[in-house]
């Protein structure tokens, strides 16, 4: 017996170092696999915050516009000339500027919008007219660019987007301090638009969270509903058993197979309009099902049986039993898995495809109804545009999808933390 | 518990309620599908209609040529689209299937035209290409050399190999993937264009189109023929950095890159803007767009989006379309045009 322990000791002792060493690199590589996915994703928010940042600024022009009363002399006010007066504002800057090729090189420095800005002042306020006013109005993206440093300027002309003419123009701007980097309030306000200049989000995230609403006011009743059954009442036969292994396949199943779904079932045959939040909703709603009954399920689980046995016990109902206790301890859980699913629903561009949500839409919708984009294809569509100006923007709506997403999480977290309880 | 039960079927009804009430009443925008060429020009003239401000701007979606029309083609009820964009024009097929659905009045608008260029840097010597040079270039499988009616696998590596009059350079085409409308287009009218001055070749449409068609519209994959993803300012960049190659892109890009490469002549003519818009330059094509007369006066706005296209504001010689790359038609062929659409003029395929 002695030898044996003794030997055994030996052993131990010998490979005690070796053990300690494997521990340690066992640890390690933990480390390094934490660090390379922090790394990876503090490149990926480096790369979008430094890209999309300037977008949050927009180059505007101080220009004096006299708002001419002949001009007006038409029918309505949609039918003015508002270019006209946006033009003859820019050739009342530069007098000089003779020629027509020069001119028009002259009116490019300005956005198409800005005559639609003026056309909104008037719309609201018609006194303006006949008056002569100090007013900013967005400036072209090629200037935006040239301002916010992506165009050299050291380059030969016939190799950069302005020519001389037109950055002498720019240079005299700024010096009288006519022409400056403002907060991009367009950004925030419109829908989309061709013009990078006036290019908004709000329409893609009003769409995304009337898509939103209406795919959590579906999914998560008919979810827990769908939990306490298979959980509390349902029988354990053959028939759950095909219920709940369905289940688990469709939580697996691609997206885009939701959208067909959608197209032939909501659009074809229920008549739904195309592109509207309501049907990405529903879609969506079939997509996040799966995720929230099967995280309900588990939350179910969890709560004790002492729980329901003690309620029953005192001569509670079963349903008294479950909504009185059973769900109340069980609904942070069942939170967390409904925010994720939606989490989820909320990046999701595939299934919109199929039922028209990638689309142009300006207007920003006014209810679930409307046909509206949403945030990931707002960015897939700004991704595939040509204008470099679109780039910026591209990467500051996945900012202001980013925020929307750790703030949905931050929610999950917090009512896990709030309500938890541990037995 | 039961309560919210309550409640939330009842915002399930409502909600449902007013889908109904709003199918009902019909839509208060204009619904336009189709060609991704054209996305660009008729998302210009929405925005600058809804700008307007008398209306709300339509919805544009970008779902191909082909899936617009079967879209456009399911009907004339209100869920579907009022006008559709077409890079080509209405085929025989899609017309009668039109027909079929009721929707046997429709207006062929046509709004320009878009050129393809090949185009190479100019510090290289320009390229004078017939469409047969572009066939026997880039096509999969070529007639053999030795004269003899079989075909090879595209043995040619330079240009002169190809046609003696053209440079001892190899051939390195940078172009559009499969997915591209522009490839379409490509291969449609300069591959098949070549194609079809083979007389051989030529007979085999009558005989045997299918095969044919893959003749023709097979690209070759061994290297010669790069794809370069859809980005067409990218393949710019590369033709600048290597002159050695040539790109095919839209005639837009050759307009605002002018400076720095040339487009190459096909059959003896130069992409140039005026011998697009006159019908000289061969690799080009008109683009349409389809409307649904049922729907005009339905759904609102409809006359005036019409309007709007159709003003030389827009498709005007120097209307914004044109800033964005539209190749305007003649002025003749504008005012005929304009007047098909104030008349509403119905086509009629034979």
């Amino acid at each position: 017996m002695d030898t044996i322990t003794e030997s055994s000791m030996d052993l131990i002792n010998r490979n005690i170092s070796k053990r300690y060493r494997r521990e340690r690199w066992f640890r390690r590589c933990g480390l390094g696999a934490v660090l390379l996915s922090i790394g990876f994703l503090g490149l990926l928010f480096a790369a979008i915050i430094s890209n999309g940042w300037s977008a949050f600024w927009q180059t505007e022009v101080l220009l004096d516009v006299h708002f001419d009363q002949e001009l007006f002399a038409v029918d309505s006010l949609a039918a003015v000339n508002y270019g006209a007066l946006v033009k003859k504002a820019m050739r009342s800057r530069f007098p000089e500027v003779k020629g027509r090729s020069d001119k028009r090189n002259l009116y490019k420095l300005i956005s198409t919008g800005a005559a639609f800005t003026l056309q909104e002042m008037v719309r609201k306020d018609s006194s303006l007219i006949g008056t002569s006013q100090s007013i900013w109005l967005p400036a072209d993206d090629e200037v935006d660019m040239f301002m916010k440093g992506n165009v050299n300027r050291d380059l030969p002309e016939n190799e950069r987007r302005l020519n001389d003419k037109q950055i002498g123009w720019i240079d005299s701007l700024i010096a009288e301090k006519q022409l400056e980097k403002k907060f991009n309030v367009t950004f925030f306000t419109a829908g989309d638009s061709r013009e990078p200049e006036l290019a908004g989000i709000r329409g893609a995230l009003v769409g995304s969270f009337f898509t939103l609403a209406v795919t959590l006011l579906l999914s998560f009743p008919v979810g827990v509903a769908t939990a306490v059954y298979l959980e509390e009442f349902a029988p354990k036969n053959r028939w759950t058993d095909l219920v709940e292994v369905n289940i688990n396949n469709l939580a697996a199943v691609p997206s885009i197979v939701f959208g067909l779904l959608g197209l032939a079932v909501f659009l074809n045959v229920f008549g739904m309009p195309r592109s509207a939040p309501l049907v990405g909703g529903l879609v969506l709603t079939l997509m996040t099902l799966p995720t929230i009954i099967i995280a309900s399920r588990a939350s179910l689980k969890s709560v004790p049986p002492s729980i329901r046995e003690a309620a029953l016990g005192v001569g509670a109902s079963k349903m008294q039993a479950i909504t009185h206790h059973v769900l109340p301890l069980a609904m942070p859980g069942m939170m967390t898995g409904t925010i994720i699913g939606m989490a989820q629903a909320l990046g999701e561009t595939a299934p919109l495809l199929m039922i028209g949500m990638v689309a142009f839409i300006v207007d920003v919708p006014g209810a679930v109804t409307d046909p509206s984009t949403v945030l990931p294809v707002q960015i897939y569509l700004w991704a595939d545009s040509p204008e470099r100006a679109f780039v910026e923007r591209t990467s500051a709506a996945i900012m202001v999808l980013l925020a929307f997403l750790i703030s949905m999480n931050a929610v999950a977290v917090f009512l896990r933390k709030r309500f938890e309880r541990r037995w | 518990m039961f309560k919210k039960g309550l409640a939330v079927t009842a915002g399930i009804l409502l909600l449902c309620s007013t889908v109904v009430s709003q199918a009902a009443s019909g839509r208060d925008y204009i619904a336009v599908v189709g060609s991704s060429t054209v996305y660009p020009f008729a998302t210009t003239v929405a925005e600058h209609f809804g700008k307007g401000g008398m209306f709300k701007t339509p919805k544009i979606e970008s779902t191909g040529s082909g899936g617009g029309m079967k879209l456009f083609c399911a009907g004339t009820t209100i869920e579907t689209p009022d006008i559709t964009n077409a890079s080509r024009r209405i085929k025989m097929s899609e017309y009668e299937k039109c027909l079929k659905n009721g929707v046997d009045e429709i207006v062929e608008v046509k709004i320009g035209y878009d050129g393809i260029v090949l185009a190479n840097s100019n510090k290289a010597e320009r390229m004078k290409l017939s469409k047969k040079d572009i066939f026997l270039a880039l096509a999969k499988e070529v007639p053999s050399p030795d004269g003899s009616r079989k075909l090879v696998a595209n043995p040619y590596t330079t240009w002169q190999d190809v046609n003696p009059a053209l440079p001892a350079k190899k051939i390195e085409v940078l172009g559009p993937p499969p997915t591209s409308g522009t490839r379409d287009a490509f291969v449609e009218l300069a591959m098949e264009g070549g194609c079809k001055k083979i007389d051989w070749i030529k007979a085999l449409k009558k005989t045997d189109k299918k095969y044919f068609k893959s003749v023709c519209h097979t690209v070759r994959e061994d290297g010669a023929y790069i794809e370069a993803g859809e980005n067409d300012n990218l393949i710019v960049q590369k033709l600048i950095a290597n002159s050695r190659s040539i790109g095919i892109f839209g005639f837009s890009f050759l307009d605002q890159n002018g400076d720095r490469i040339q487009g190459s002549l096909v059959d003896g003519e130069e992409p140039t803007f005026e011998n697009i818009a006159a019908g000289k330059y061969p690799v080009s094509r008109p683009l349409y767009f389809y409307v649904k007369k049922a729907h005009v006066g339905v759904v609102p706005g409809m006359e005036n989006y019409l309007a709007e296209f159709s003003s030389d504001k827009a498709w005007g010689e120097e209307g914004y379309l044109s800033d964005k790359g539209l190749i305007p038609m003649p002025e003749k062929e504008r005012k005929a045009f304009a007047a098909d659409i104030r008349s509403l003029k119905t086509l009629v395929l034979k």
